[in-house]
């Protein structure tokens, strides 16, 4: 009992900032501090007219969705090679793989910006914040893939070839369908760890700043943080909505496998 | 030799997964190279000195800033990475011990929502919730605890503690998580059943095969939190800056990539060297039981 309480203290812990979001962001002054003065909108249409914060959300859109798109393909690679194939060196080369799950975001960020500014002296552009981003979601894309992958019986996919099928035909018409909502649980998750993700784009940004770069440069002035509260709890409701589709997903996708539910995306 | 690769068993398995190895070779082993060798440079303006020196390493233990940042910046990712595993432990064993099987997903679930929401906006509230003027301050002065605004929250060691520490939770609760549920329960009513206590028993049973998640916990938070240099910047005031906010000023502000580059592999080594530290601590002490 005394553990179930404790347990509800630590939710209410980890929600508090989140919670104050809506609150400032409603309310009608320009401090961000308690008591709260009154109920307004106007930090939303402020956004709505921002001609530079929609520039830095399309290119975040971008990155994010290019980066979703091909860390999962290679996520769907490792996967399959992890749990449906016997190879060499298995164990150190999976775990090669997965080694940016722990590599600070500052160490990626720093030695990617000296090789390609200093070493191939090309200029800093949204393709390398992507080439960034595809590195440290793919080890989460095959986290979640794992668990698509994992239960999946090799002899479907065998029996589909004995009976004509070429190899990757077999692949597409049977296990594909049986790992979708797994894939598509995997992009949402990539998506939302780009679009969310600072440090590494705040090194590698050209001349056109993500919207994390953007709201970073916002909170130094005092008079924009409301608009940013504003900004924060739209940014907060979408991605609860993708991350509650990409968690139903999942549990389809472990129902279609046969598993049983472990829990969690990690 | 294409028909070789496609033609084994091994062969298939090493060209699936060949893609990700590749990106994970090029993006990753081939940059921390380069940055390696780039810390042996010096920089001068806008030219690249690549003749051979240890000046950038000699001027990081020279310079006392230096260490001292590096000291700090350990120090606050040990205590963050303290606090985080325990207060996750008791989180994590609720979950896996005391909720029903079909529920379990939807605490997890639950756990992970807020990791994946903004994380400046969420260490920025931080700033909302310890400040002067914050949630914290009015609600203690509103209920009539204390007189004066708390300023030891905000601005130094401990708000950076606090804000790493709810950042990287969920981090710490899934490994341990996972490590319990492996856990055979008749295990634990044979030892109760031989007439260990409750406390006993998981001091004995589960604690110990318990420690695998314990240890990937550890890891997962200690090394990233080295590299943070949002939350020091936006919590830590003037005496709570750490390495990485050093890192950060060598590469984009002083433009010194080679001393800057330096910086990231002392830390990256001080980081290394006290987690195998850590693992084979652990390790022995295991085996030193059984």
């Amino acid at each position: 009992m005394s553990l179930r309480i404790y347990a509800i203290c630590y939710l209410i812990f980890l929600y508090a900032p989140i919670v104050l979001l809506p609150l400032f962001a409603f309310n009608d002054a320009t401090v961000i501090a308690f008591p709260l003065s009154g109920f307004t909108t106007d930090w939303f249409a402020e956004l709505a007219t921002n001609k530079s914060l929609h520039a830095a959300v399309k290119n975040s859109l971008f990155i994010a969705f290019t980066s979703a798109l091909t860390s999962t393909l290679l996520g769907i690679c490792a996967a399959r090679a992890g749990a449906m194939h016997r190879f060499p060196l298995k164990a150190g080369i999976m775990g090669f793989i997965m080694l940016p799950l722990v590599l600070p975001e500052i160490i990626v960020a720093v030695s990617l910006l000296v090789v390609v500014v200093q070493i191939f002296d090309w200029g800093l552009s949204n393709w390398t914040i992507i080439a960034a981003h595809v590195l440290i979601c793919t080890p989460f894309c095959i986290a979640i893939l794992n668990g698509a992958f994992q239960n999946l019986d090799p002899s479907m996919e065998e029996a589909a070839m004995d009976l004509g099928e070429s190899r990757f035909a077999a692949f597409r018409l049977v296990t594909l369908p049986l790992v979708m909502p797994g894939i598509i649980s995997s992009m949402l998750i990539a998506f939302t760890i780009s679009l969310d993700e600072f440090i590494i784009a705040f090194f590698l940004s050209g001349a056109s700043p993500t919207m994390p770069v953007y709201i970073w440069g916002l909170l130094r002035f005092p008079a924009s943080l409301p608009v940013v509260m504003a900004l924060g709890t739209i940014l907060v409701t979408l991605s609860i909505i993708l991350l509650t589709i990409a968690e139903l997903l999942r549990r389809r996708g472990m129902a279609r496998a046969g598993v049983k539910d472990k829990g969690g995306f990690l | 030799m294409w028909q070789k690769l496609t033609s084994t068993e091994s062969g298939r398995g090493l060209l699936m997964v060949g893609p990700p190895f590749l990106y994970a070779l090029i993006l990753m082993a081939f940059p921390l190279i380069a940055i390696f060798l780039f810390s042996f440079w010096t920089q001068d303006f806008m030219n690249l000195d690549m003749t051979f020196t240890l000046n950038n390493y000699r001027e990081i233990i020279e310079k006392p800033i230096y260490g001292a940042l590096l000291q700090r910046s350990l120090m606050v990712s040990g205590a963050v990475t303290v606090v985080t595993v325990l207060l996750a432990f008791p989180v994590a064993y609720f979950i896996s011990f005391h909720v029903r099987p079909d529920r379990k997903s939807l605490w997890l679930f639950l756990i992970t929502i807020p990791f994946w929401t903004s994380y400046l906006i969420r260490v920025f509230l931080w700033k909302v919730i310890l400040g002067y003027n914050g949630v914290i301050n009015t609600g203690l002065l509103n209920i009539g605890l204390i007189d004066e605004p708390l300023t030891f929250i905000l601005y130094n060691v401990n708000a950076v503690i606090i804000t790493l520490a709810h950042a990287f939770a969920p981090f710490a609760i899934l490994p341990i998580f996972v490590a319990l549920e492996k856990i055979d329960r008749s295990l634990l009513e044979a030892s109760q059943d031989l007439g260990e206590s409750k406390f006993m028993t998981f001091i004995r049973i589960t604690l110990p095969l318990a420690m695998p998640g314990v240890v990937g916990a550890v890891l997962i938070v200690f090394i990233p939190t080295i590299g943070d240099y949002v939350t020091p910047e936006l919590m830590g005031g003037a005496g709570g800056k750490l390495i990485a906010n050093m890192i950060q000023t060598q590469f984009l502000a002083l433009n010194n990539a080679p001393l800057g580059a330096a910086l990231a592999i002392v830390a990256m080594l001080c980081v290394t060297a006290i987690s195998l530290v850590f693992v084979l601590l652990n390790r022995r002490w295991l085996k030193g039981r059984s």
